[in-house]
């Protein structure tokens, strides 16, 4: 892939390449004809693809394929989960502290449960606020927690999360956007409700994604965007065929691909050992809990993420200071404010994400100029003070 | 390098053995230029727009910002005034719910037409449903509303009008300019779903006082999944978005911005702005072939929607005595609809058709015929001569109208119910 | 959608298109549905004096499930008496032409054609053959759907 040979992309947690075979359905797509609505053939066609693409993302998710309604992405299929279905600003609401913009600014009047410095979900503090909710006779009513947080990776404990929700009468919602593909997820397991996906992080096409609901007895699933009654009425809008049919293969690939985890682990771990030798004061966070297998948040000390970020640009290498959605805002981590740690230090932390096209010699081209930086940083350190 | 030329030459023979497409109000293929545009975003170019740390973010963002301009520059309007969306029907949702909403505590009340897209009567729904009072303006036999009507159903609470540019069922062209104008002295905003409008006429948001515009990529020989809606900036227009989160899209719109499909539509945008006036010179012709064609050998057919005030892409026929779905079965070599395609597979007439005061019976025996870039002067005379004769065959078959040869008034029959 | 080949078949090849006439008092017609609904059904059958449909003809306006429906129901009572044809349950028609369950109303209009066709004969019998001459009884029947 040329852009291999220009430079060394280690940014997959804000959005995949497109894998190749992606790449050539898509292509193929976009040059067929056809409203997946329409009866006639051109029509039928495109239908056909939606359905097959249906059947490949509620097997990533381990749900039934009639379940999956596809959205324009990850941030529609949370919107449309939290603030469309439970749209009553008097319904209890929790969610976890550290989710993506999206689920916090769809709910804003929904009440954070904290996690702890390893960025896991204070389960203790779940059921405490539960049984409150109980107690004050406010049923609580949905608890969104996310598998996977996009900056550090940290895995949450979806099953004990869904199980104490449940116990209350409350329903799950996960945001699986980053998790997705990346390990293998049984939403009906987990205890989950509803989950969101997104096609982009995990080798498809931007622009679509997905809402698994569970046959959940009573669970109520509600359009955001009306019109033509597309989605079974859940979502209204001509389908996106060619994203689609990218978003179900891609699915499928990462399917595939679990055992390239393995591979991506020792990548990473291979990192981390790495940096830790080059920088000894460095934080790993999240390191002692159960993580993806491509992501690692860590900090240079005294040098600020914005310098590291610009620095290894300048070397053609692609890492993230965070959220894509809110890389361009200078103010230190949400995430790693609300873990605990310190504004100073996550001021200093940088995201490398590594995905299904990383080497070994992307890695190594990253060590090589975050090593060079580290040793010039005394001289950097300044600008952090 | 795709050329027009090229492409049309090349369609030819792929097109060989396949259907005739005729139901380019539906969607439309997809330029082979457009696609070209969008072939290094599948690729190299991957990155997420809104990454701001890296060249592969900054990219990305550039391409999006050049679509943005390009989108605007076919309308009109500043770049800073273009919204990306998913597709008209988020555009439009965006702009009734969102004006709806924002502006509720000082005006609620909404204006519309009967003849709206079904999103758009759908979003008006749920504004209704949220306390919102939305006035449904009638439209003339020929499609078209009355704007004098327009202008006394306007009251001090009226917070915005929502008429579309072209009706995606029968083509006709709404008399926006004057719409926008009633609007503008009224001190009501103006929206307008221009899904089937945009590069088919010419559009410019301030000579026609459109104050929120939808438009839709595959509607325009670009990709599905993308759309924009214009939101103008003097006077503001603000909105209450549809979902939050990283707050992209001046935080009217979040989520990440597919940057491949923003690039398809702006290329799309900017073929059509190119081609637009020779294209429709040509679809002119084409469709008067095929008009003729028609009514010169068949009696008792109906074209719904004004002739003249229509884009020259769209033809809508009923054909009495021949129900409508039959005849698209029959009809195997054309692709077309019956109506809009979101209501293809439901049997009830054409809520666009009913409107016009078409009745029940001759609603169910009409078919829309679109055509478009792609199509050429031998598929019309090929859809014609198929159209003339499954009709006849049809109405060899149909009870009816042996009984209107017989002289029965079909409207006289007391018809039992089923 | 997609339609049986069986159904695909009669739409491209209807069976006994047609009319007769409808004032000889061996012929009883059916005209059910209402063109407003989309569908409109004449059935008509010519009866033997031992009460054997001998001949049946249709014309449909309507979809390709109806006119299927009519042109099979057509094939199905030649050859069988009042009581047998005006047993055909719409269900077995449906079933024959694996109908999606949107067209299952067709397949019953062709079975109200049918009672409706096989009605009409016995009551032109009841009233004679002069009866069926006024156009009273010819407004009757039209309404009788």
């Amino acid at each position: 892939m040329a852009a291999k040979t220009r430079s060394t992309y280690l940014d997959y947690n804000a959005g995949a390449p497109l894998r190749p075979e992606v790449f050539a359905i898509m292509a193929e797509t976009l040059e067929c004809t056809g409203n997946a609505s329409s009866v006639h053939a051109f029509g039928r066609a495109a239908h056909r693809r939606v359905e097959d693409a249906r059947a490949q993302v509620a097997a990533l998710a381990g749900a039934n394929f009639s379940r999956v309604v596809f959205t324009s992405g990850g941030t529609e299929a949370n919107n449309q989960a939290l603030r469309r279905m439970f749209k009553d600003q008097d319904t209890a609401i929790l969610v976890s502290a550290v989710e993506h913009d999206s689920v916090i600014a769809a709910v804003p009047w929904a009440e954070h449960l904290p996690v702890g410095r390893d960025g896991i979900v204070d389960l203790g503090r779940l059921h405490h606020r539960l049984a409150k909710m109980r107690e004050d006779s406010k049923a609580p009513i949905l608890v969104s927690v996310m598998l996977a947080n996009n900056e550090t990776g940290i895995i949450s404990p979806l099953r004990e999360v869904a199980e104490t929700a449940h116990a209350f009468g409350a329903l799950v919602h996960c945001d699986a956007v980053q998790a997705a593909g990346k390990i293998p997820i049984n939403m009906d397991a987990l205890g989950i409700n509803l989950l969101s996906l997104s096609s982009h992080k995990l080798g498809g096409p931007q622009g679509a994604g997905a809402l698994v609901l569970s046959e959940t007895p009573g669970l109520q699933a509600s359009a955001l965007i009306r019109g033509g009654g597309q989605e079974r009425g859940l979502r209204a809008g001509t389908e996106n065929v060619a994203a689609i049919a990218g978003f179900g293969l891609a699915a499928e690939l990462a399917r595939d691909g679990f055992d390239d985890a393995g591979r991506q682990v020792s990548l990473r771990d291979g990192l981390e050992t790495s940096i830790r030798e080059l920088a000894p004061r460095t934080e790993i966070f999240g390191y002692a809990a159960p993580r993806l297998p491509n992501t690692s948040c860590f900090t240079m000390p005294g040098v600020l993420a914005e310098t590291q970020v610009v620095a290894l640009d300048l070397e053609g290498v692609a890492v993230s200071a965070g959220a894509a959605c809110s890389s361009g805002k200078v103010a230190p981590s949400r995430v790693l404010r609300t873990m605990g740690v310190d504004e100073d230090l996550a001021r200093c932390a940088i995201r490398v994400s590594l995905g299904w096209s990383t080497e070994k010699t992307d890695v190594d081209h990253f060590l090589q100029t975050w090593g060079s930086l580290c040793s010039r940083k005394g001289t950097l350190a300044t600008e952090a003070a | 390098m795709n050329t027009l030329k090229k492409i049309r030459k090349r369609e030819v023979t792929q097109k060989a053995g396949k259907p005739i497409y005729l139901d380019y109000q539906a969607t439309t293929p997809m330029d082979p230029r457009v696609l070209d545009a969008m072939v290094p975003y599948f690729t190299e170019k991957f990155g997420n727009p809104h990454s701001r740390n890296h060249v592969f973010g900054w990219e990305a963002e550039d391409a999006v910002e050049k679509a943005r301009t390009e989108i605007a520059a076919l309308i009109g309007a500043d770049p800073r005034e273009i919204i990306f969306t998913s597709g008209a029907t988020e555009s439009n949702n965006l702009a009734i719910k969102g004006v709806s909403r924002f502006y509720k505590d000082r005006k609620n009340h909404i204006i519309t037409c009967t003849t709206e897209h079904k999103c758009v009567l759908e979003s008006c729904r749920n504004v209704d449903q949220e306390g919102c009072e939305v006035t449904y303006l009638c439209v003339a036999k020929n499609g078209l509303i009355d704007p004098n009507q327009l202008r006394e159903t306007i009251t001090e609470k009226t917070a915005l009008v929502s008429i579309m540019g072209v009706n995606n069922e029968i083509g006709v062209i709404q008399p926006i300019a004057k719409i926008g104008a009633i609007c503008r002295e009224e001190g009501v905003f103006f929206h307008s779903d221009c899904a089937q409008a945009v590069g088919k006429i010419p559009l410019d948001v301030n000579e026609m006082n459109i104050d929120l515009m939808s438009i839709s990529g595959h509607k325009i020989y670009g990709p599905k999944g993308v759309g924009a809606l214009y939101v103008r900036r003097k006077p503001r227009v603000r909105l209450t978005p549809l979902f939050s989160g990283g707050g992209q899209e001046r935080g009217m719109r979040s989520g990440t911005l597919p940057a491949l499909l923003c690039v398809g539509l702006g290329e799309a945008c900017t073929i059509a702005g190119r081609e637009m006036a020779q294209e429709s010179e040509r679809l002119h012709y084409l469709r008067d072939r095929l008009y003729k064609g028609i009514t010169e050998q068949l009696p008792e057919v109906y074209l719904n929607g004004d002739l003249d005030q229509r884009i020259p892409g769209n033809l809508n026929f009923s054909f009495a005595y021949v129900e409508g779905e039959s005849l698209m079965m029959g009809i195997k070599n054309l692709c077309v609809s019956s109506g809009s395609a979101c209501t293809s597979a439901s049997l009830e007439p054409s809520y666009v058709l009913r409107a016009l005061g078409v009745s029940e019976d001759l609603a169910h025996t009409s078919l829309r015929l679109g055509i478009g870039r792609f199509t050429t002067e031998d598929e019309m005379d090929k859809a014609v001569t198929e159209i003339v004769t499954q009709v006849k065959k049809l109405r060899e078959l149909s009870p009816l109208w042996e009984m209107a040869q017989e002289g029965i008034d079909i409207g006289s029959v007391e018809w039992a119910a089923h | 959608m997609s339609y049986s080949d069986k159904l695909i078949d009669h739409y491209d090849n209807p069976r006994n298109v047609g009319s007769m006439d409808k004032n000889d008092a061996r012929v009883g017609t059916g005209l059910v549905g209402a063109p407003a609904c989309g569908d409109v059904m004449k059935l008509q059958i010519k009866v033997t004096p031992e009460g054997i449909i001998e001949d049946a003809k249709f014309k449909t306006f309507g979809c390709g499930s109806a006119i299927a429906s009519s042109s099979l129901i057509t094939e199905w009572i030649k050859g069988k008496t009042l009581d047998e044809a005006s047993n055909i349950k719409n269900k077995k028609i449906a079933e024959h032409l694996a109908l999606p369950p949107v067209k299952i109303h067709c397949s019953v209009l062709a079975e109200d054609a049918i009672k409706a066709a096989v009605e009409d004969y016995q009551t032109k019998r009841n009233e004679g053959p002069d009866a069926a001459d006024s156009k009273e009884a010819e407004k009757a029947r039209l309404s009788v759907g």
